[in-house]
């Protein structure tokens, strides 16, 4: 039977310098590239649509990234430049799809809520809330179908949780043993509304219960903590064991997207979850390892630069021909489309 | 008596004089309650009607629709709100399957008084997913009934008529028009639901559309009034019943007819106001319909993408002197 584990900082596997190292720059990465569409939002304003900011979320993709392997498959929400970096979008292709330029990793037409790169196995982007918990399932089944031993990593919000999609496909994806891995970021908000007031359990964890699906909380402001759970949860999915349901607690720093205020949460509440920053906290763990501060800092720059440079290079890059708007509707490169 | 309002505050004020007028009117829907609604329609309705009759639903729109089917055929009358209307795809079943559909089913027996309502159409730079219109779908389903529109005074008349309908109705709006302000009457007025409004008399060519492409029409308008082209601009308003009388009066006078719609041409409802046209007023036509319509693609991202996907003013004046061999 399934049951509530509760992951804590103190995990027992012991990992390396080189991979605190790894999840340093990657959140790090993820942040400043962040931080700075914020500001190319607010003040140069050549971001436009939504912007799902995953500020103070970075520890889940850093986990991710480092639990498992490139044949994996990722799928997600719209709230998703953390996890198309983590997954290796670089950030000049990520940078410019936001600016909705051609050189974009889906040429300037998806923008911020719809990544995708097949070659990376990142299967999106998904805006309308909820769709991607059946597509996940779906991918594990193509693998299980073909002989893989791959894995779907599929994500979703804490509002999420509460489509009906999630009772059908985890009911397929244990009865079918499907490969995939559930992951609730749970950042206690859906736009303004808090869990407590969407729902009578409280504990997303347990609506996996329901299905016998193995259900977890994990401590999502760690990454050794979500590495530690994606690891098992892959091996149990590898052994053809089926799917696993990892509730990742976390907070979002940001509003929901650029035009919110967040007046529905308080300042303690925010400031409670920013003391345990993962970067910070990783920062002071390498520290801790022997790492100097002026190693780090330099890391920081090298960082910064390539931020800046993603920036400039979504700058110059051009704009999509209007052209494009035939293309990529259809296989088919002949379709007769309506044209009056 | 009347004073210059916001749509937001003339849906909201529909909605608010209907719920003072019937208690058994209320509204359900995510964000509409503490939050006070995704675009603010709905501010200051929890304030005053308290949390049993403006109610914050979980983000499951089947769930909470097929909620509001069943109290609305029970003796309730919920306005059901989703944030946007590509949102409503998931709770198709229920408004498809089962709003539209119980009062045959039943032979008369129980009728079902409900309004889905919520924001519909490209609304910028928002992707694939966040900018359809859903005209078309909802108004090819008999038992329902659609109105779209962004006019403030068109707003209230039809919001409170459409919460008073005894059967389902569609209700569109657009996001990006929400602060458009238009003047509305203090005083209490109803508008009828399947009559549209012509917004702008002309002689030499017709514009019909409906929702905010009636904006790209009225401009397109002025433009045409400096070319010397006098152009009648049709507000459809309700898309089913559609109206299309007033549409017909309008091409006998000019003789030729432009239909711009933002929605996908395909079988959409330009296809179907150029069907009754060329039915009832074949002999009147001086030129073959022209429609101008969102293009049949998906709507990207880029704002190059969006632009060309877009009808505009430079569409609508292309399509009019097409028609006017000019
Ligand atoms: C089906 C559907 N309903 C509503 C929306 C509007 N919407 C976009 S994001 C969101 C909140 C989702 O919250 P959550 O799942 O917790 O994800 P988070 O934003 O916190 O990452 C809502 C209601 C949508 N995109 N799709
Ligand atoms: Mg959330």
């Amino acid at each position: 039977m399934a049951k509530k584990t509760k992951t804590t900082a103190n995990t027992a596997t012991t990992f390396s310098k080189e991979t605190y190292l790894q999840w340093f720059e990657m959140m790090y990465r993820i942040r400043r590239f962040e931080e700075q569409a914020f500001m190319v939002y607010q003040v140069q304003r050549k971001i436009r649509g939504f912007l799902h900011l995953c500020i103070g979320q970075e520890a889940i993709y850093a986990g991710m990234m480092s639990a498992c392997r490139p044949d994996d498959a990722w799928i997600t929400a719209y709230r998703q430049h953390g996890t198309a970096l983590a997954k290796g979008i670089s950030p000049r292709a990520a940078m410019a799809e936001l600016f909705g330029k051609y050189t974009g990793n889906v040429k300037g037409k998806g923008g911020s809520m719809h990544y995708f790169d097949a070659s990376l196995r990142y299967y999106g982007g998904h805006g309308i809330v909820g769709g991607q918990i059946g597509l996940g399932a779906g991918i594990a089944l193509a693998d299980q179908y073909q002989g893989k031993d791959s894995v779907t990593l599929c994500l979703f919000g804490d509002g999420a949780a509460r489509q009906g999609m999630l009772h059908e496909a985890y009911n397929m994806a244990m009865t079918w043993k499907l490969p995939v891995i559930y992951i609730c970021e749970n950042n206690k908000y859906a736009m303004g509304t808090s869990v407590e007031r969407t729902s009578n359990v409280q504990d997303i964890y347990k609506l996996g219960l329901g299905y016998e699906m193995p259900s977890y909380q994990v401590d999502g402001m760690n990454p050794e903590a979500v590495h530690e759970a994606i690891a098992k949860a892959a091996q149990h999915a590898r052994e053809g064991k089926g799917p696993t349901f990892l509730e990742i607690n976390t907070y979002r720093y940001k509003g929901h997207s650029m035009s919110d205020p967040s007046k529905y949460r308080t300042k303690d509440e925010e400031k409670a979850y920013k003391e345990q920053d993962p970067i910070m906290v990783v920062e002071r763990k390498l520290l801790s390892l022997g790492m100097e501060q002026t190693a780090l800092d330099a890391l920081r720059e090298q960082i910064n630069a390539e931020i800046a440079d993603s920036i400039d290079f979504a700058d110059k890059s051009p704009l999509p021909p209007a052209t494009e708007l035939y293309t990529d509707n259809y296989t088919q490169a002949d379709y007769p489309f309506i044209m009056d | 008596m009347s004073r210059k309002i916001r749509l937001r505050e003339a849906l909201r004020e529909a909605m608010s004089e209907e719920m003072r007028r019937d208690p058994n009117v209320l509204i359900m829907g995510e964000e509409v309650a503490l939050y006070n609604g995704a675009y603010k329609v709905s501010q200051g309705m929890l304030e005053e009607f308290g949390a049993k009759r403006v109610i914050d639903t979980p983000i499951a729109e089947l769930g909470f629709t097929a909620i509001g089917v069943g109290a609305a055929t029970a003796g309730l009358r919920p306005i059901i709100e989703f944030m946007t209307w590509n949102f409503a795809v998931l709770a198709f079943d229920q408004i498809v399957n089962h709003a539209a559909k119980i009062y045959s089913m039943s032979a008369g027996q129980i009728n079902c008084p409900i309004v889905f309502r919520g924001p519909t159409g490209a609304a910028g730079q928002l992707g694939q997913q966040h900018s359809q219109t859903f005209e078309s779908w909802m108004a090819n389903v008999p038992g329902l009934k659609v109105v779209s529109t962004v006019n403030p005074y068109d707003a209230k008349g039809l919001l409170k008529t459409a919460i008073r309908d005894n059967d389902p109705v569609c209700f569109m709006e657009s996001e990006v028009c929400y602060s458009d302000e238009g003047e509305v009457p203090t005083d209490e007025y109803l508008i009828p639901l399947g009559v549209a409004d012509v917004k702008r008399q002309g002689t030499d060519v017709t514009l019909v559309s409906f929702n905010k492409m009636v904006k790209v029409c009225l401009s397109a308008a002025d433009e045409l009034a400096k070319m010397g082209i006098s152009a009648e601009v049709v507000d459809l308003r309700s898309i089913r019943p559609l109206d299309h009388e007033t549409v017909i009066k309008s091409v006998k006078k000019t003789n030729r007819l432009v239909v711009v719609d933002e929605s996908w041409p395909f079988a959409g409802v330009s296809a179907e106001v150029c069907y009754r046209v060329q039915k009832y007023a074949f002999d009147y036509l001086d030129a073959p319909i022209t429609r101008v319509n969102g293009a049949d693609t998906s709507v990207p991202f880029s704002s190059t993408l969006v632009d060309a996907w877009m009808p505009n003013p430079e569409k609508v004046i292309k399509a009019v002197k097409a028609v006017m061999y000019r």
